[in-house]
């Protein structure tokens, strides 16, 4: 481990678990919820968030001497909106049909609030290796959960993975369908995304006491 | 008419926060006491309000494909929309800022209780969410996309109001310690969330579940044709089209 330091490594694993930006910091909440209905769609906009935020915080971290701090948010605004703009038009170019599924969330990364957070908590105040470390720590946390949370809700829903029929088909009944197993819709529905995320909130704060928060 | 049926399909039906999850951020962070989710909220109405229009008029006569015809032959076929996320971001920031100059300036006990999420409506996902769904659903005329700014601004107002209220009482029982917090507001969340759905039906039976409109269209067209026509051969025949 000659190419990070223990404190680099740090920038990486935390917000894996406990410093996670879904579940302990609160951010970009609204994409996790909306687009996990489908694993694939949750990997692709894992992917996306985790080009933006690398990105985007070294370059942040590249002109954070320069810039007047009146005018960061603009500043940050423009730098995150080329960059999505970007994964916008390859996501048109190369996968079309996922890029319909998720319609406006490609733009709303621009308004993704860890983005955001992480330009003003770290880039503004970090080098820029040390800030990329922290934009791949973070998105990857964010990605994970988004895979967690896009995983139960397809194999759930409509008893698929990617597209494949991991449970059988429906149909013909076999697999777990001929012991009577039904798909449940519901997971599809926009409730249970909140409801699953937060069955993984209380999962991770029964493992880690230490997370529970007031009231 | 069509003003109404798209205020209460805005605030109801296509809730933000409920149906779509926009602006769950400052949803979940600011949602603590009624009062200052009150005031997020009507900041949010305002700026939405002012933004959406705004932005239906850059993408009207800017970015829209052919949308600069009024420029001149030679720039009818272009087609700026690439640039939309860059030009509806950068009217929510001014706006944004504006309304913070203005609440400093009349109201500095809100200000200083809104603290750093006036900035953060900027990059509230419901303010930029809301100006490309506008784009996105093609909304027709300026005044359809002020009703639709408005409408999902009380939408989200609503639920914020709701769930500061529910957070206040929650205080006063026993959650369990893993889940308090964060945890039960998702949940309680996802089952408002639920209750929303049922608004679905609210207009025309949902858009959604076709199949059923569908039937209660034939049932709704069928004594019309009789009066009508009287004869049972035009009523096969509709019954046999709308099978199909």
């Amino acid at each position: 481990m000659a190419l990070l330091s223990k404190k680099d490594t740090k920038l990486i694993t935390d917000p894996l678990t406990d410093n996670n930006p879904i579940t302990i910091q609160v951010l970009g909440i609204c994409s996790a919820l909306a687009i996990t209905a489908e694993l694939e769609a949750s990997i692709v906009m894992s992917v996306s968030v985790l080009f933006v935020l690398g990105v985007g915080n070294v370059i942040i971290s590249l002109m954070r001497n320069i810039i007047p701090s009146k005018i960061r948010i603009i500043v940050q605004l423009i730098v995150v909106a080329t960059l999505v703009i970007i994964v916008d038009l390859v996501l048109k170019a190369f996968a079309y049909e996922l890029s319909k599924t998720l319609s406006v969330f490609v733009g709303l990364i621009i308004t993704n609030c860890i983005i955001m957070g992480r330009f003003e908590a770290f880039a503004l105040g970090n080098g820029p290796w040390r800030s990329f470390l922290d934009g791949i720590g973070n998105a990857v946390g964010y990605g994970a959960i988004l895979i967690l949370v896009g995983f139960f809700r397809e194999l759930l829903g409509s008893g698929t993975l990617l597209g494949f029929k991991v449970l059988g088909d429906p149909i013909e009944k076999t697999g777990l369908y001929a012991f009577g197993y039904e798909n449940n819709g519901f997971m599809l529905l926009s409730p249970m995304a909140l409801i699953v995320v937060g069955l993984i909130i209380w999962v991770q704060r029964s493992r880690n006491k230490a997370l529970i928060e007031e009231n | 008419m069509e003003h109404l049926e798209l205020f209460f399909k805005s605030i109801f039906i296509d809730n933000m926060v409920f149906a779509t999850f926009l602006g769950m951020c400052s949803y979940l962070a600011v949602s603590k006491k009624v009062a200052t989710a009150v005031g997020l909220g009507a900041a949010v109405i305002f700026v939405l309000a002012v933004t959406v229009p705004l932005n239906w008029l850059l993408d009207q006569y800017i970015l829209q494909e052919g949308a600069l015809a009024w420029l001149g032959e030679e720039y009818a076929s272009y087609d700026l929309s690439f640039l939309s996320f860059i030009m509806f971001i950068a009217t929510i920031a001014t706006m944004v800022q504006l309304v913070e100059i203005i609440v400093e300036k009349f109201s500095p006990s809100l200000y200083n209780s809104l603290g750093i999420f006036l900035p953060l409506i900027a990059v509230n996902c419901a303010i930029l969410g809301g100006s490309l769904f506008m784009q996105s659903r093609e909304i027709p005329t300026i005044g359809l996309s002020l009703t639709y700014g408005v409408g999902s601004g009380i939408g989200w107002f609503l639920a914020i109001l709701a769930i500061a209220a529910i957070r206040e009482k929650i205080r006063y029982s026993s959650v369990p310690p893993a889940l308090r917090g964060l945890g039960i507001t998702f949940i309680i969340t996802g089952l408002m969330a639920i209750g929303f759905m049922s608004f679905g039906g609210m207009l025309t039976g949902g858009d959604e579940e076709k199949k059923e409109t569908k039937v209660v269209a034939v049932s709704k067209e069928i004594p019309k044709e009789q009066v009508e026509e009287n004869t049972t051969e035009v009523l096969s025949d509709n019954l046999h089209t709308n099978k199909q």
